[in-house]
């Protein structure tokens, strides 16, 4: 695509070693700004879990006995007041778990009389057990409510939400990086470490300042934006004037994004984190949806946030240019628009969304060095799979991803859910090359 | 500070293991990227399959070594047809988007709980180098000389591995060297510099292609085996994405599109990082910095690996060796 060549607007100048002294000098203060956080315990969540109702009641003291497959104890447990109970394991693989039925209040039993469950635990995963309880004598009632809505649909359901959840999380970021590419062909290998930096920003002044995740979150998505504006400003724009052809750029985001991650590996270590506040919020239900009230009005923010994106695309000034740039930078600037100007402002966007993105994820999930580099990949499959470069086809492409994702663990195994969307990208690129609303054009 | 292990260990690595197979997984790249210009980001997944191609084979199937190399042979081959149909069609960043995706795909599969029973989860898989070094014609005991004070010896069978290894980097940089000669490789630079002049030269660039992508990720496969017999195991995680950028940048750093630049790249690469990685362990356990503890070390070396990436593209992309007309990085498309 010859059309792809912002350069073709730039003059020679500027030494470049002062933009590498800059940008290092950037990462200096980052550093700087990241060394205060001290380090909490591991928040690692890799073994079962479950809670105990008894006709919306919890269940206390009930007697858990976890082993292995072959039956090498592993840990007993009794769930407390909220009815919940949680065994941590060391290694991933199949387990037995056995309640006691003659720990439970008297009038209880189990639904279908099978105390015995042989969950799967997965590297890095809880998995929950679920023990459905119900008062002695009321099974043919219960049979007759339960028979409405299938346990299919209600987890199709709930999977879907956690689909759409996850789908907006990745289109916060791939709609920053899908502008980049469109505006100067820098696929940006290092924008997983921008959705990092979000979170562990948020985390320092979270953690390290004290103050609460709320303001902690504008502070670090305003600081992110600066950052983003500032890489453009002192390193990748100094690189397109200088010339520096796309395949290059795109080796040297490889080298900033492995810079950054063991930046961060120092500074916030290997562990996973999670932030001060939101962090274990019971669960609410709406319809067969239950999730933390956290993830309903994160899912608000970026649906507003998005909408706002998407709005001033079409509508302001700036957007409209950023789009005609993004379609064709040598039309656009000789059509008066300032082309310089429209990548830094959308540098600072998009690195201001990805902390987001970041935030986000950090709050549905857990906060790790690798958290951007390991939805990287998922954000590049919904960004090509919508189009390289269109604004909207990221948007579309990422919750296409992100819902086959969720979706698709009714039947894959949940270790292996990313491994069907990278296949389906990969299956849509032979069939249709330009994603969803790419257009047609020659990419060969 | 003990400099006699930090210099032995340092010029150890110039010619030691993970030296052997990257450079041979960086010379598959070098015909893939140097020489034919394809961004493949997944070479770690051949090398991947390759490896444990040969350690299901003999563990699981119990089947004999040289079964066990054929089945990772024509494991990487068809690896590489099934990314290349796909990809070769489309421009330069897909075929990296997709070629990384593949090597997730292969990694996560390799991992799983799910087939554990084949590819053992993320223990991997051990046990299967008997055969490998049953053909040690060593005897047991210690190889090398001492150089003054510093002893440089390795053992009878990492002596074997190396031989091995040191023959097959030999054989490849040639068999590289008489192919970018001759007529074919010479229409593979075409398609470098140029692909629409090639194709409209009447030559088919995709099979073109196609045949460099076989034959770069044959080449690269003989990593897998070296790191699965070197070390008696394969894991998952050794073939992630971070194993491809590492070998870019040893084929950077040596000079991309030279047939002796990934074996160079690889040997300062590693000598760099060992002797980097052991000053700095030995100045935190001595006491003389306090400022990051041993486990910060090894980040450290991996930011100087981003940094360096980021200043060899910047300052010179053309590596040690290279020449800066014949390199597939300034290609604007």
């Amino acid at each position: 695509m010859e059309g792809h060549n912002p350069a073709l607007t730039y003059f020679e100048g500027a030494p470049l070693r002062r933009a590498v002294i800059a940008f290092t000098a950037f990462l200096g203060g980052l550093i700087f700004l990241l060394a205060g956080p001290a380090h909490a315990g591991p928040a690692e969540c890799q073994g079962l879990r479950g809670t105990l109702k008894l006709q919306g009641q919890p269940v206390n003291g009930a007697k858990i006995a976890v082993t292995t497959e072959g039956g090498q104890p592993v840990k007993e447990v009794t769930t407390n007041a909220e009815g919940t109970w949680d065994v941590q394991v060391d290694k991933p693989g199949k387990y037995k778990v056995t309640l006691d039925v003659s720990s439970l209040p008297q009038n209880a039993e189990v639904r279908g009389g099978n105390n015995v469950r042989t969950p799967t635990v997965y590297e890095g995963n809880c998995s929950t057990v679920l023990y459905a309880l119900q008062a002695k004598g009321a099974a043919n009632q219960q049979q007759q409510e339960g028979g409405e809505s299938s346990p299919f649909w209600t987890q199709a359901a709930q999977l879907t939400f956690e689909g759409l959840n996850l789908g907006l999380i990745i289109a916060l970021a791939a709609l920053g990086l899908s502008l980049i590419y469109g505006t100067t062909g820098l696929t940006n290998f290092a924008h997983g470490e921008l959705v990092t930096l979000g979170a562990i920003l948020a985390y320092a002044f979270n953690i390290g300042f004290g103050l609460h995740l709320i303001p902690a979150a504008v502070i670090a998505v305003i600081v992110a934006g600066i950052l983003g504006y500032l890489q453009d400003r002192l390193f990748w724009g100094q690189l397109r004037r200088r010339g520096t052809g796309t395949i290059a750029m795109m080796i040297i985001s490889i080298g900033v994004a492995l810079f950054l991650r063991y930046v961060f590996l120092i500074f916030f270590g290997g562990q996973t984190e999670a932030f001060a506040q939101y962090t274990a919020q019971p669960g609410i239900e709406i319809g067969p949806i239950s999730a933390a009230p956290k993830n309903f009005v994160a899912m608000g923010i970026e649906l507003v946030v998005l909408i706002v994106v998407g709005f001033a695309l079409l509508r302001t000034r700036t957007g409209k240019a950023a789009r005609a740039v993004a379609d064709n930078p040598a039309l656009a600037a000789s059509s008066g628009i300032n082309v310089d100007r429209v990548i830094r402002i959308i540098w600072t966007f998009g690195g201001a969304i990805a902390a987001l993105a970041g935030i986000m994820l950090g709050l549905s999930q857990n906060l790790k060095y690798t958290m951007g580099q390991d939805i990287l990949l998922l954000i590049f499959a919904g960004v090509t799979l919508g189009g390289l470069g269109t604004a909207f086809g990221a948007l579309v492409g990422s919750l296409v991803v992100g819902l086959f994702i969720q979706v698709s663990t009714l039947w894959v195994p949940p270790e292996l859910k990313s491994v069907g969307a990278l296949a389906v990208l990969i299956i849509v690129l032979l069939v249709r090359p330009q994603g969803i609303l790419g257009r047609r054009e020659r990419i060969g | 500070m003990d400099w006699i292990t930090i210099i032995s260990t340092t010029i150890k690595a110039a010619v030691g293991v993970e030296t052997v197979l990257y450079a041979i997984g960086a010379i598959g790249l070098n015909v893939h990227f140097g020489y034919t210009g394809l961004l493949n980001f997944g070479q770690a997944a051949f090398m991947g399959v390759a490896g444990y191609g040969l350690a299901v084979t003999v563990t699981v199937m119990g089947l004999p070594f040289w079964v066990g190399i054929f089945v990772g042979l024509v494991a990487a081959v068809i690896l590489a047809i099934l990314l290349g149909i796909p990809t070769l069609k489309l421009r330069a960043d897909y075929l990296a988007i997709v070629t990384i995706a593949a090597a997730e795909i292969v990694r996560l599969i390799f991992r799983s709980v799910q087939f554990k029973s084949v590819f053992g989860g993320s223990d991997g898989q051990r046990g299967f180098s008997d055969g490998f070094y049953a053909l040690n014609p060593y005897p047991e005991g210690e190889y090398g000389f001492n150089l003054g004070p510093v002893p440089l010896l390795f053992g009878h069978r990492t002596m074997w591995v190396l031989t091995v290894g040191w023959i097959l980097i030999a054989l490849f940089s040639f068999v590289v060297y008489l192919l970018m000669k001759s007529p074919w490789g010479r229409v593979l630079k075409a398609i470098r510099e140029d692909e629409d002049a090639v194709r409209s030269l009447g030559k088919s660039v995709f099979s073109y292609k196609m045949q460099a992508l076989v034959l770069g990720g044959v080449i690269g496969c003989f990593g897998g085996f070296i790191y699965g017999l070197g070390y008696a195991s394969v894991q998952p995680d050794v073939f992630g994405t971070e194993t491809t950028f590492y070998m870019y940048t040893m084929l950077i750093l040596g000079g991309a599109a030279r047939v002796l630049g990934p074996v160079l790249g690889s040997m300062i690469f590693w000598v760099l990082l060992v002797l980097f990685y052991n000053v700095m362990t030995e100045a935190v356990g001595a006491g003389l910095i306090t400022f990051l503890d041993t486990n910060q070390v090894g980040a450290m070396r991996w930011i100087l690996v981003g940094l360096g990436l980021i200043l060899l593209l910047i300052f010179r992309p053309q590596g040690i060796l290279g020449d800066k007309r014949e390199i597939a990085i300034d290609a604007r498309r």
